[in-house]
């Protein structure tokens, strides 16, 4: 499937999506809240078939945060990029770790690195950090004085 | 001729002239002890090495090449360190139990030395029943590794020793099994007569195709008894990083590691006693002039060189082959070692009532 | 004394598998929940060897950055590295000469080989076989040296800068190349005996660990983990990058999606490897090994994703540029994180020796998961 024929498709599941031009994947920006309905329809919809999450991730834009998630269709091979932007102060957005089941381990990871609070997550705990570390070290305004080298 | 059993002849002689009969017992003994445990700690040093320098060959590597000629020293050294090392007893460990393990392991290999004929007319003790007092005080050596495993107070030990417990238990039967069907050629447990038994051809050849069964059972049987590779669940490096003895150190750990190797040298030297005719030489039939031949070799190079070639069998296997799986290591016993060595039994009787092995 | 041994509600014994234990090739942290011998469940604990890798390299220049990541995945250090090579490329569009594409595509291949023998010989050793490890090093030894020759180190090489390769190919390293795929292919048929046909190794393996298509998917695996699994998912077939599109090789696929059959893809991609290599080696073009780039790089805003076909499955950058000197944000998505968290689902309802088993043929590299 093209770029257009997705951003048609994707418009039809979500009218309120907005997309990004001149981007090498389609794509699509939404909002945190409608996040878990799409995601179950992007998985489940024939014709999308994305069933494939390669990547979870978190930009900090010192304003807000935006969650990034990278999705690939085996069947089909086109790629989707769904971008959600999240309130810096509460970040919080549903988990889809029950409709693909590596999100659990990289939501766990966003939310050790960034303090991403994913609803609904069976096991949101820290990841790398120790249990009783405090502040979340991908965040810009993050100072470690002990373990931070200033390059 | 030259041999062991003139020169054990002589100084029993001279002992007699020029002592009381009670002193003489006396004195033999503390020969005899001293003797065992010098042939231990040789043993130990020598079964190390060989090990290392045969994986080395396996590996491609050289081994250890700098203690002494040839890094013949090299196991002398590492005892030392052992012996200078600090033996570390765990907080919570039955301390105990924890400290009687080792020793309890070592002096169960230490008496199975006993009946073993190491030469013509080289025995400790003759006993009538040897073969049934080697596979009785052979089976206590696990209650010394579980109490190893259980004492240390760690579950990688716990899991070790329970796994060893079950392993050990489950084939000693086929290995007895296999024994007996030897025992049933001989007609007696005495170690003597069964080598006497062989003066005319090791019963591998004269016992037809169920005795290669059995001798290839009981090698399977005592690589698992002795907790070597590819059976070696109790130890399992990359499982239970050490197994049972995670929790040793210093020379608790090294009488382990020694116990280990003289089973080996034990359950060897049995196979090769029950299968390979002892210290018999290779004889064959009435073919006097080779008979003749082969006796110029002494008994004692005869019963090493069988003992040391099943030694290095096992070796071989241990490096070449990948380890089993707990509930593989009891299938294969309990489905297809154990019927097929109580079938091989049978067949065995069948051919000793009839007369049909030579 | 069995008060003191730690156990569960139910009866259950558990079990701290690492952070150093010989089988998990580094610093990883299983906590295993037994019921006697059997798993009842895995539980993975990240992070002895995290170094936050993604923020340092927001301090770091783009061609400082690239370096960085040979210390992620130790054992394809070449391949991360050409990955991050490419997203900056992207950025910048940097038309990157022939012979800098042929002498990436060979020295990744090289790499995805020496990895590979090192996976045989350590899983070999997880199974409890300790030899093969010692002649996998001695295959593994000659394409050190030849990485010696030409890039200066053995480990991570560090030979990728954006635009090309930092240093031309040594004279010797076409000759050596092919003295080492004859020797090598002799060698692989020796691997199959000692190992792919022992019986024992085949019953540890068959039916171990099983990871169905639809989970493999579901977890995100790639790499010869979902190849295993019977999901097509090479990247240098999907989205072919330098010279891939141009080679003739196959993607070895597998169907048991077992421990064998992972075994199995791996060591059909060695030979495939060995394919490429020889296609190539008689064949690299004349010219630049670089093309000219600034000597200050600044990518233009926006963001980049690459990707590329490591080792252990798919290796991806994603850069976030604010148009400065370093990057805004940088996250690596490193396939061993993905192939772990399936681990628990794989483990569970077997033995520990089949936990070792199944660790061994994901072929885990822990500052990969880490980072």
């Amino acid at each position: 499937m093209n770029k257009e024929d997705l951003q048609q498709k994707i418009t039809g599941l979500l009218p309120s999506a907005s997309f990004e031009e001149a981007s090498e994947w389609t794509t699509v920006t939404i909002d945190p809240a409608a996040w878990k309905d799409l995601a179950g329809q992007l998985r489940h919809t024939d014709g999308l078939d994305l069933d494939y999450l390669f990547c979870v991730t978190c930009v900090d834009w010192k304003t807000h945060f935006t969650m990034l998630y990278h999705l690939t269709s085996t069947i089909h091979r086109h790629t989707l990029v769904v971008k959600a932007k999240l309130d810096r102060n509460h970040p919080v957005i549903a988990t889809v770790s029950d409709i693909w089941r590596t999100a659990e381990f990289h939501e766990r990871e966003v939310y050790d690195l960034f303090g991403v609070s994913f609803t609904g997550h069976p096991d949101l705990r820290r990841l790398f950090m120790t249990d009783d570390w405090e502040g979340w070290p991908l965040r810009k305004d993050y100072e470690d004085p002990i373990n931070m080298i200033k390059l | 001729m030259f041999s062991i059993e003139n020169i054990t002849h002589s100084i029993d002689a001279w002992l007699n002239q020029t002592l009381n009969p009670t002193m003489v017992v006396l004195v033999e003994s503390v020969i005899v002890g001293i003797s065992a445990i010098t042939l231990f700690a040789v043993l130990g040093l020598v079964l190390v090495l060989m090990e290392r320098k045969v994986s080395a060959y396996m590996q491609i590597r050289l081994g250890p090449n700098r203690v002494g000629p040839g890094g013949s020293l090299q196991t002398v050294a590492d005892t030392l360190k052992l012996a200078m090392k600090e033996g570390l007893t765990p907080d919570g460990a039955d301390k105990f139990l924890f400290n009687l393990a080792p020793y309890l392991v070592i002096g169960v290999a230490m008496l199975i030395l006993a009946p073993i004929a190491f030469a013509k007319g080289f025995q400790i003790w003759d006993i009538n029943i040897g073969v049934l007092y080697i596979s009785a005080v052979s089976s206590l050596s696990v209650i010394g590794i579980l109490m190893a495993g259980w004492a240390s107070n760690n579950k990688y030990s716990l899991l070790g020793a329970m796994r060893s417990g079950a392993q050990i238990v489950s084939y000693e039967l086929s290995a007895g099994l296999s024994i007996l069907s030897m025992i049933v050629l001989t007609g007696s447990l005495r170690i003597s007569d069964i080598v006497a038994s062989q003066q005319d051809g090791w019963w591998i050849f004269k016992g037809h195709i169920p005795a290669i069964i059995s001798f290839v059972i009981f090698i399977i049987a005592v690589t698992a008894e002795t907790n070597r590779a590819p059976f070696d669940l109790a130890e399992a490096e990359s499982e239970l990083t050490a197994g049972f003895h995670t929790e040793y150190s210093g020379m608790k750990f090294a009488l382990f590691f020694l116990a280990e190797y003289v089973n080996i040298f034990i359950v060897c030297a049995i196979g090769a006693t029950l299968f390979l005719g002892g210290w018999m030489p290779l004889h064959i039939g009435h073919w006097t002039a080779f008979n003749h031949v082969m006796d110029y070799i002494p008994s004692s190079l005869w019963f090493m060189g069988k003992t040391f070639s099943l030694i290095f069998l096992m070796m071989w296997f241990r490096w070449t082959f990948p380890r089993l799986r707990i509930d593989q290591l009891l299938n294969l016993e309990w489905k297809y070692l154990l019927p097929i060595s109580m079938f091989n039994l049978l067949l065995m009787t069948l051919i000793a009532i009839k007369g049909w092995h030579f | 004394m069995l008060e003191e041994i730690s156990t569960t509600e139910q009866g259950d014994l558990v079990v701290n598998l690492g952070p150093q234990h010989p089988s998990t090739h580094g610093v990883l942290h299983l906590v295993i929940t037994l019921n006697g011998e059997t798993i009842k469940k895995v539980e993975p604990h990240l992070g002895y060897i995290h170094r936050s890798i993604e923020k340092m390299c927001e301090s770091l220049s783009y061609r400082q950055f690239i370096y960085v990541t040979s210390r992620m995945d130790y054992l394809s250090s070449h391949i991360n590295n050409h990955g991050c090579a490419l997203c900056v490329e992207k950025g910048l569009q940097i038309e990157v000469p022939p012979r800098a594409k042929v002498i990436r595509v060979l020295m990744d291949e090289l790499t995805r080989l020496a990895s590979h023998q090192l996976w045989w010989g350590a899983m070999a050793m997880d199974v409890g076989a300790l030899t093969p490890f010692f002649h996998a090093f001695r295959e593994r030894e000659a394409i050190n040296d030849i990485m010696e020759e030409t890039c200066g180190a053995r480990l991570t090489m560090n030979y990728m800068v954006p635009g090309g390769v930092m240093i031309d190919l040594h004279p010797n390293f076409q000759r050596r190349t092919k003295e080492f795929i004859a020797f090598f292919r002799s060698k692989l048929a020796e691997y199959d005996e000692l190992v792919t046909d022992n019986v024992i190794f085949k019953s540890r393996m068959e039916g171990v660990g099983y990871l169905s298509y639809a989970d493999a998917i579901s977890y995100g695996c790639s790499g010869p983990t979902a190849r295993a699994s019977g999901v097509s998912c090479d990247i240098r077939k999907l989205y072919p990058y330098e010279v891939y599109g141009d080679l003739s090789f196959e993607e070895p696929i597998g169907t048991g999606g077992d421990c064998y059959a992972r075994y199995g893809v791996r060591m059909q991609e060695m030979r495939q490897s060995l394919s490429i290599i020889e296609q190539l080696i008689d064949n690299i073009p004349e010219g630049e090994f670089q093309a000219k780039t600034k000597a200050v790089l600044k990518l233009p805003k926006g963001e980049f994703y690459s990707r590329v076909e490591t080792a252990r499955g798919e290796f991806g950058v994603y850069i976030v540029s604010e148009g400065g000197m370093t990057p805004y944000r940088i996250k690596f998505r490193s396939p061993g994180f993905s192939n772990l968290s399936a681990l628990d689902h794989m483990a569970r309802g077997h033995k520990i020796g089949d936990l070792v088993a199944i660790m061994g043929t994901l072929d885990l590299v822990i500052p990969d998961i880490d980072r």
